[in-house]
């Protein structure tokens, strides 16, 4: 793999994360994750279609009159949709009626349309391919991470394996109710980005105004 | 009467779009740093779920249903794709009729029109419909009332962004981290919604 490739691969997972860093394509994040199962689906789900819709949108960018172009996009992305949601209703039932609306609503997933404007629109097909698979994947590691913390502290366990015993059952974790609950899944978010942006601190945002450094430990005991 | 102002104040405060379905996010936390921006942005999204809700839902029992057109043709999995054309077209003759008619309101949504085709709380709000099997009148009230609750979540958000850059937040919180914890404590807040009935 040449390194230009493998750059485009690689830097959506964390330099360029679609979800933490361009805050695209966050609805469907917060929503399925309260498993990892459906977690897993969702994200093969989003990164096919994101790959197959650069791909194809690539294909054809140079006979599309840029007047129209978004709702060829459209048209694009809602038929690859179409055939994801048609596959998991005839091979995963059950966890495709979990998932509802959400496989609907990867075509208006900004992930999905953001890299088909931003860069399928400019690139080649392999280019723009394995564009979309880095940022599907990108998605994908966010995805799994907070599933892994909701269903783990929410149901003490991971893809319906028991790990941490329930109190219910007789075992001794009393499990955390919120982490199933909506607010959580924003919590979790929030706790990431500010742990990516630590460690990466160029991700930070300017302020819009600075605090005063006299008006800064104004309770703390001052030392002269 | 009754079951429908259960289902308008069920959409607005217990299933709110934005803070328990998580629809229209990306707009949603982009566009919360001003009020009034927020309440731009508020009214198109009631106004265009008010308008394609009930649209897809003559669109679903009269075209798309089984046995609608032809007898013994289905035709719902083409749902997706004409739901999205429709929100995609309505929001286009919004913006032609609004800038003919009321070329105040149009100036005053701004950007912001178009950017509604791509806000996944429409499609959701259209999707919601077809999963819950809403009547015409029903998805006209719902279509109202969520776009309401969605507009009610993005001005009350904007608030709190507004007095929040004042403070003093961790570098790395700065921004996109703080909001996103704002949010999760709002989606608590309007959980004790959950247990009102009608």
């Amino acid at each position: 793999m040449n390194p230009e490739t493998k750059k485009t691969l690689i830097d959506p997972l964390i330099n360029q994360n679609p979800i933490t860093l361009q805050i695209l394509g966050i609805c469907s994040a917060l929503a399925v994750t309260t498993s990892v199962k459906t977690a897993l689906l969702m994200s093969v789900a989003l990164t096919v279609v994101t790959a197959c819709s650069g791909a194809s949108i690539s294909a054809v960018r140079n006979h599309i009159p840029g007047s129209i172009r978004i709702i060829v996009q459209m048209t694009i992305i809602a038929s690859l949709v179409i055939v994801v949601d048609q596959l998991l209703k005839a091979f995963a039932y059950d966890t495709s009626k979990q998932l509802s609306v959400f496989v609907g609503l990867i075509i208006t997933n900004c992930i999905v349309m953001g890299r088909a404007e931003a860069f399928a629109m400019k690139n080649g097909v392999k280019a723009s391919f394995i564009d979309g698979l880095g940022n599907g994947l990108g998605y994908s590691l966010i995805l799994i991470i907070i599933a892994i913390f909701r269903e783990l502290f929410g149901a003490g366990s991971l893809l319906g394996y028991e790990i941490l015993p329930l109190t219910t059952d007789g075992g001794w974790y009393q499990s955390n109710g919120m982490m199933l609950l909506p607010p959580s899944a924003f919590f979790i978010i929030g706790i990431a980005i500010w742990i990516i942006r630590t460690w990466k601190p160029e991700q930070n945002e300017a302020p819009d105004f600075k605090i005063h450094e006299s008006h800064l430990h104004t309770s703390a005991p001052e030392n002269h | 009467m009754e079951d429908l102002i259960s289902l308008a104040v069920k959409a607005i405060f217990v299933e709110n779009l934005a803070l328990s379905f998580f629809l229209g996010m990306c707009t949603f936390l982009a566009l919360s740093k001003k009020i009034e921006t927020a309440i731009g942005l508020g009214i198109a999204v009631v106004v265009v779920q008010a308008i394609t809700v009930p649209v897809n839902n003559l669109i679903l029992n009269y075209l798309l249903k089984e046995n609608a057109i032809l007898e013994g043709v289905d035709l719902t999995f083409l749902g997706l794709i004409c739901y999205i054309g429709v929100i995609a077209a309505m929001v286009q003759i919004l913006e032609m009729v609004l800038d003919k008619y009321l070329p105040s309101l149009y100036n005053a949504l701004g950007v912001f029109l178009p950017l509604i085709t791509v806000n996944c709380a429409i499609l959701g709000g259209s999707l919601f419909m077809v999963e819950r099997d809403y009547t015409f009148v029903e998805s006209t009230v719902y279509g109202i009332s969520s776009g309401v609750g969605w507009a009610l979540a993005i001005v009350a958000l904007a608030g709190v962004r507004e007095k929040l850059k004042y403070s003093d937040i961790p570098e790395g919180l700065q921004g996109l981290g703080i909001t996103f914890i704002t949010v999760g404590l709002m989606s608590l807040g309007f959980m004790a919604f959950s247990g009102i009935q009608l």
